[in-house]
């Protein structure tokens, strides 16, 4: 028997209506262990417009670098107050802020280690898909090997690393770019 | 760990292009620049998961949500969310939002002018059983106009969001209703290319959901990716 998937359709402008119960933008919480980020930033559009009628959703793995999900057998621990899920709309400017752990690292096809990262979809008015793309983290030495980083062309990879965004321990900044030069790159995934 | 199955990738045509100068506002929203592919690891087969305790027994009836009945037509809106194997996708999260039966949603941002209905928000959740199985209570959405082009209307449809198993199973979709005159004129419905694939966001009127003296029942199953039969080698 082989079925096939259902088609995506756009969110549309009013998807708040259905979303907003679930909105999570602070993964942390008491028990909660590893380095505190805040990601912020802003979803623009072919003409850097902000997107106001976009939503993320994130998933990552907690700081020992295990997923909240029965699929990851690896021996480390799960931590009780850490999901690993967030889902966070952007506001009237199109901005975004995240504040969660750096996860720490899980094992890639390749038999490494993948570097620190966060898994994003981008949903919004337009976006028929959802989009998926990934954070990675600034100074990360493991980001030169990782599976993922090194299936994009250099000169793009930059678009998947978050910056570190003024003094603050932990303030980065990673915008979405949906479309032009600075396009942030999307996975087929 | 050993090695990792992935979930299948769409076939041909099933899924809309992000670039559909129909709808307007793919136009400046949708990437320019191939995506790039990517191997499912395991950041890709895994995904939230969400226990009973989250979910409020009253979420998954939009007519009992206020102090009276919403105005419109009561319709139970049924089905089963499988994968591609035909398997039950067991205890997964479906959401649906969608418009009052005047064809207003309750958003700031819609400005159709037509009244809201203080007894109705529009929006539900509900895990789906052991077999896969969800059902809502609901009211039926009405058209409305949007202004992607002269004259046009959206046919009458329900938003929906499942998760599934796994990060590469999410999927938001809407449901369209049978014999709707607007679907052959809508750009979002016809976004899909595949005809057969288009046809089943159309939801069957169901007679085995049909409550009688009481409401229709529209069916409405809902695929996600199957997982592949073998693991990636690295």
């Amino acid at each position: 028997m082989s079925l096939q998937a259902t088609s995506s359709q756009t969110v549309g402008p009013f998807f708040k209506i259905g979303f907003d119960w679930l909105n999570r933008n602070d993964l942390t919480g008491p028990g909660v262990t590893g380095e505190r980020v805040t990601l912020s930033g802003v979803v623009l559009d072919g003409d850097s417009k902000p997107v106001p009628d976009a939503l993320l959703e994130i998933w990552q793995a907690n700081s020992h670098g295990k997923y909240a999900h029965p699929d990851d057998t690896q021996e480390k621990p799960l931590e009780p107050g850490f999901k690993g899920y967030g889902r966070i709309p952007t506001d009237d400017q199109g901005r975004f802020r995240i504040t969660t752990i750096k996860p720490g690292q899980v094992p890639g096809p390749d038999g490494k280690p993948q570097a620190p990262h966060i898994v994003v979809s981008v949903f919004a008015r337009g976006l028929l898909r959802r989009l998926v793309t990934r954070i990675y983290f600034p100074d990360e030495p493991a980001n030169a090997g990782d599976f993922a980083l090194n299936q994009v062309e250099p000169a793009r990879r930059g678009t998947l690393i978050a910056k570190k965004s003024g003094g603050q321990a932990g303030a980065l900044e990673w915008n979405v770019i949906l479309q032009g030069a600075e396009e942030t790159v999307f996975f087929d995934c | 760990m050993a090695p990792i199955a992935g979930y299948r990738r769409p076939f041909l045509r099933t899924q809309p292009d992000y670039l559909w100068p129909p709808y307007r506002s793919s136009i400046k929203r949708a990437p320019s620049k191939p995506l790039v592919y990517l191997p499912h690891t395991l950041s890709e087969v895994t995904g939230p998961t969400f226990e009973k305790e989250i979910v409020d027994v009253k979420a998954c009836d939009l007519t009992k949500q206020h102090s009276a009945a919403p105005l419109g037509e009561r319709i139970i809106v049924s089905g089963r969310v499988l994968d591609e194997d035909g398997r039950a996708v067991r205890n997964t999260l479906v959401e649906i939002w969608q418009a009052n039966a005047a064809g207003r949603y309750l958003h700031k941002r819609d400005q159709h002018e037509a009244p809201l209905d203080p007894n109705f928000s529009g929006n539900g959740y509900t895990l789906t059983d052991s077999d896969g199985r969800y059902r809502f209570v609901t009211i039926k959405p009405g058209e409305y106009p949007w202004r992607n082009h002269v004259n046009a209307w959206r046919p009458a449809h329900i938003h929906f969001s499942i998760f599934g198993p796994a990060f590469a199973t999410r999927l938001v979709t809407q449901m369209y209703f049978p014999g709707d005159p607007l679907l052959p004129f809508d750009p979002i419905f016809n976004a899909t290319a595949d005809e057969l694939a288009r046809k089943r966001l159309i939801s069957n009127f169901d007679w085995e959901s049909t409550k009688s003296e009481w409401a229709l029942g529209y069916r409405f199953d809902i695929i996600l990716s199957g997982r592949e039969a073998t693991p990636m080698e690295g």
